[in-house]
């Protein structure tokens, strides 16, 4: 169990005055806040420690108990009493961004003020349960299409569905699955980050996709037909004469799934990328040439 | 406007223990929209995660109510360059392997 320097955290000496503390305290948290910081999980640890030795320090009785006992808590004398009190700490930080679990203070503090009970004094407030955040990984190949998938958040299993078209970065909220709510108040939400990797040769913009394909030398003179890959299956397409290296053709309605509007799909851009031909025989090289002086 | 969706401004002030003029604080300085309806006062329920944030900054932080407005307004910016942030990555790897 590790001991914690209370003092350190909030950056004040062990003679500081209530004033100083709460002053410290303030300075800190709104440094801290998770509110002023969304998504921060490092800023929303450290508010956590900040609270943590803000609840011992302003609170006499604790501060004395602290300060008497610090790194040799342990003594058992110390836990028996500690022990008796369980129940008599009194929460006086009353759930910025909701109900932080006892997983999220020390063992130290746990064992020394037999954990947080639940607020009360001040304002009765009833507060929204915090939101959690959570990142899922998927591939490109995987929003295609819609789907399910079950979740495990706080060993809770959800079953969500996935839009299909979801994009990469793109956040979904799922309602009143986030932590409880304090002192009676609605639970917070799941917000649930989608990190899309994208696996496959083809290039999405929103909703469009982009693929390069090769294009034989006499294809691109000649026209004639190519099957080319779009995402779902293969089409023929016909390949005009005298086509350019670079040229780009729009394949409508064959790119990603529009988000949640069902049966409408963006487009696929193709661009001919023209191959040419290598390890000429003799034959070839002296063809080529009499084409050449046609020209 | 369903009805259901507007909640009286004097059962959050109740709720939340604040006064009503902090509610009508928070409307002078634009931070949340009050509706009249029937001679009563009501702000939208998708509203009042914005309300409990400002009240927690407020009340919790000692933010008086011009550093709650510029917070918010900041956070909004910060919020819409992480959005587009996002955007042009996305857009960015259509160039990356080129």
């Amino acid at each position: 169990m590790a001991y914690i320097d209370y003092y350190s955290i909030l950056g004040i000496p062990k003679t500081a005055s209530e004033s100083d503390i709460k002053k410290a305290y303030r300075k800190l948290a709104r440094k801290y806040h998770p509110d002023l910081n969304p998504n921060d999980k490092v800023s929303e640890k450290k508010f956590k420690e900040i609270n943590e030795a803000n609840e011992v320090l302003s609170h006499k009785e604790n501060r004395k108990k602290y300060d008497e006992y610090g790194e040799h808590w342990q003594n058992a004398e110390a836990y028996e009493k500690a022990k008796q009190q369980q129940g008599a700490y009194q929460q006086n930080y009353k759930g910025a961004s909701g109900g932080y679990s006892e997983e999220d203070f020390s063992d130290f503090f746990g064992n020394m003020f037999g954990g947080r009970a639940s607020g009360s004094g001040g304002r009765q407030v009833k507060f929204r349960g915090q939101d959690f955040n959570a990142e899922l990984q998927l591939d490109l190949k995987d929003v295609y299409e819609a789907h399910k998938r079950t979740l495990t958040v706080n060993n809770k299993n959800i079953r969500i569905t996935i839009p299909a078209g979801i994009e990469n970065g793109q956040t979904i909220k799922i309602k009143g699955h986030g932590g409880a709510g304090v002192n009676g108040g609605p639970n917070g939400d799941l917000f649930i980050q989608f990190s899309v990797v994208n696996n496959t040769k083809f290039k999405r913009d929103k909703d469009n996709l982009y693929v390069t394909v090769d294009l034989d030398l006499y294809k691109a003179m000649l026209g004639g037909e190519l099957m080319v890959d779009t995402f779902k299956g293969k089409v023929k397409l016909n390949i005009k004469p005298e086509t350019e290296n670079g040229t780009q053709v729009k394949l409508k309605g064959k790119g990603f799934p529009k988000y949640k509007k069902e049966d409408q799909f963006g487009d696929l851009y193709i661009t001919y990328q023209i191959k040419i031909p290598t390890n000429l025989s003799e034959k070839e090289k002296t063809l080529i040439e009499e084409l050449q002086k046609l020209r | 406007m369903e009805t259901q969706k507007l909640i009286p401004i004097q059962l959050i002030c109740n709720r939340y223990n604040v006064p009503v003029s902090f509610i009508n604080t928070l409307q002078e300085f634009q931070l949340v929209e009050i509706i009249v309806e029937n001679e009563d006062y009501y702000i939208h329920t998708k509203q009042i995660k914005e309300v409990e944030k400002m009240i927690r900054l407020h009340y919790d932080l000692e933010i008086n109510l011009e550093g709650v407005d510029a917070i918010y307004n900041l956070l909004k910016q910060v919020k819409s360059l992480k959005q587009e942030i996002t955007m042009l990555h996305n857009r960015l790897r259509l160039y990356e392997d080129l």
